[in-house]
């Protein structure tokens, strides 16, 4: 899972962009590593495709300052950029053939013909195109022309891959095969790739990094798993994944950590550690809990730290994981928890009185 | 093949059924008609009904109408050329510089339409003719000395008139075609390295390429067997193969002559059309 050579290979430093009175990106800083996976993630809307469109040149920031490999971009076109972009729509040229198409752009960079046929030949092999090459744009599967867009890219050897929802279009299983390969296969050429996304689970399973991104700011900059676990805001943590939020006041700070009282769970101390350093103690008003981290216990015997008696009040059956909702005693509004549907655990009906599990270290802190 | 129609070829011919009696009553009889005259013979007073190929023998062979024929297809070639190099412009304009009211320019640029097309040819008489607009202007600003007078009554006043009154059906297949080209594939050629004038004719002119074959052949079909514009400000230089025609029919009274012309015209124009058809194929398919 390493992130390349930890060299930054784009800098971006306070970068907005406004159309008309409307701000797109209100200030925007983030070092990319060279090598490594980045996504932009966030919702419709959030300028993170924006953001995508200002590295590759299609867009000129209202201020602020973007420089790849240590060169400022002020005033170089995209056509002049060491980045490549995998569109939307894979904007493959319809005029023209597979080969045709992914030697694009040797051929502006007057490349010998026979060098551009072995190049186009073996990034057409990079994607599983091999002997496609003639094929017309118009015969080519979704799939298959998500893969000439990235051999069209991959061929100019860029600095930076841009990638901007490229795979919105596939249908589920696609998808998903596509995220592993994709993911494979920056990891084995080492070429920096950035992704813009809304899809979570894609920005989780392929990325080094992810900046989640709302109304124009970085709302947190993380390794999936810091982001999954440690989820700095409400709203991070309830874009990414489920999150069950319970009210909360705050107690006390000392060297032991932060004692807060959680609604129907009752007094918890959280370990310093896991109190994220900028935290406002005194502003917590939430606590927050995955679905995961409760365990419904059942007759036989299982550790946990801490355990508070609740009503199940409704179940969805997922074949491989259930998803119960819970309302415990003292609680306000029902939680959700996920348990795996292991050898020897049948689907609580509906009324089940139940004992639910959970520890301080699965508590995050929110102000 | 039975007689029995299911219910959607029925609705079908429905559909078609008025449109396809309608021309072939107004279309395909008249032409029948004129390519079995051309076959015929025009005596004093009546007609030969003897097939006869003498009358394409004269036209293709008689100087006159070689002439007149390759006049026309030049004129009506030039004409196509400046429309159409003049249309692209302003098509590209609208598809890509006209982000606001773009309906309202497509109206504007209809406007000359809403006059007779012979009001128009006399308006140009106006502004070129001997004591006419544009002369007596150029004269008052002391830039010439004498009217000028190779814009009216020859090849130049055709052109010009033909190529003003062409301009919106021209830009209209043009803009269409523009319309379609999807814009991500712009950026993805520049992100790809081309600057403006490789992406331009690398991915903007081949993709736009249905739009100018439509516009040409648009363009040149109807000029090719124009009579009106000749007649009123070409002056006998300007005189095309439609003005022979038309004489044959009236004054020389000679119709099958005249059929046989009209009929030569059409093989010639159909040629020259497919040619152009082709080599819009062929040059919109390829890589540059």
């Amino acid at each position: 899972m390493a992130a390349g050579t930890g060299n930054s290979i784009i800098e971006i430093a306070g970068v907005t962009r406004d159309f008309g009175s409307f701000q797109a990106l209100k200030g925007i800083s983030a070092d990319i590593r060279e090598g490594e996976f980045f996504s932009l993630l966030g919702p419709s809307g959030c300028g993170k495709t924006t953001l995508l469109r200002l590295i590759a040149g299609f867009d000129e920031p209202t201020s602020g300052t973007i420089a790849i490999d240590g060169r400022p971009m002020a005033d170089i076109p995209a056509n002049r950029r060491p980045t490549n972009m995998v569109f939307q729509s894979y904007a493959i040229f319809p005029h023209l053939d597979v080969a045709e198409n992914v030697g694009y752009g040797l051929k502006t960079r007057r490349m010998p013909r026979a060098q551009i046929a072995a190049e186009v030949e073996k990034a057409l092999e990079m994607v599983d195109l091999a002997d496609y090459g003639r094929r017309a744009a118009h015969e080519l599967s979704g799939g298959q022309r998500q893969r000439v867009a990235l051999a069209r890219a991959l061929v100019m050897r860029p600095k930076v891959v841009l990638l901007d929802e490229p795979l919105s279009a596939l249908d589920k299983k696609l998808r998903e095969q596509m995220q592993v390969e994709l993911r494979e296969l920056q990891q084995s050429i080492g070429i920096t790739f950035i992704l813009v996304t809304h899809d979570q689970e894609e920005a989780l399973i392929m990325s080094d990094r992810i900046a989640v991104m709302f109304e124009g700011r970085i709302a947190q900059l993380a390794s999936p798993e810091e982001l999954y676990r440690h989820p700095r805001t409400k709203r991070v943590a309830s874009f990414i994944g489920v999150m069950n939020f319970l009210p909360a006041t705050f107690v006390s700070r000392d060297a032991a950590g932060v004692t807060v009282d959680v609604t129907a769970l009752g007094r918890v101390t959280i370990p310093p550690a896991l109190v994220p350093a900028p935290l406002d103690s005194a502003t917590i008003d939430t606590v927050g809990v995955r679905p995961e981290m409760f365990t419904i216990l059942s007759d036989r015997v299982e550790p946990a730290e801490r355990a508070t008696p609740g009503t199940v009040t409704g179940n969805s059956y997922y074949g491989d994981m259930t998803y119960y909702t819970v309302q415990l005693d003292g609680g306000a509004a029902p939680i959700t928890i996920s348990m795996r549907n292991t050898a020897g655990r049948s689907v609580l009906p509906s009324g089940s009185r139940v004992s639910v599990g959970w520890g301080a270290e699965s508590i995050v802190l929110f102000e | 093949m039975g007689l029995k129609l299911d219910r959607e070829a029925r609705s079908g011919l429905l559909l078609v059924g008025p449109t396809a009696i309608y021309a072939a009553l107004m279309l395909a009889a008249p032409l029948f008609m004129i390519v079995t005259f051309s076959f015929w013979t025009q005596n004093y007073l009546d007609i030969d009904r003897t097939l006869t190929l003498a009358n394409y023998r004269t036209a293709w062979s008689e100087p006159i109408y070689r002439v007149l024929m390759v006049r026309s297809l030049v004129i009506s070639l030039i004409v196509t050329a400046v429309t159409v190099l003049l249309a692209f412009p302003i098509a590209y304009f609208l598809s890509f510089h006209v982000t606001r009211r773009k309906p309202l320019w497509l109206f504007l640029i209809t406007v000359p339409f809403w006059t007779s097309y012979l009001i128009r040819v006399f308006l140009w008489k106006v502004i070129l003719g001997f004591n006419g607009v544009l002369n007596t202007a150029l004269l008052d600003l002391g830039l010439i000395d004498a009217p000028l007078t190779f814009i009216l009554y020859n090849t130049n006043a055709v052109v010009l008139t033909l190529a003003h009154a062409w301009a919106a059906f021209a830009i209209l297949p043009i803009f269409v075609a523009l319309e379609k080209i999807d814009r991500s594939l712009l950026e993805a050629a520049e992100d790809l390295g081309d600057g403006p004038l490789r992406r331009f004719l690398r991915i903007t002119l081949p993709l736009a390429m249905p739009g100018v074959v439509g516009a040409t052949l648009i363009v040149l079909i109807p000029t090719m067997g124009d009579f009106i514009t000749p007649r009123l400000v070409g002056g006998t230089e300007g005189m095309m193969i439609a003005n022979m025609i038309q004489v044959q029919f009236g004054r020389a009274n000679n119709a099958p002559l005249g059929a046989a012309l009209a009929v030569s015209a059409m093989l010639v124009v159909g040629v020259v059309s497919l040619v152009i058809y082709l080599a819009g194929r062929k040059f919109g398919g390829r890589v540059r």
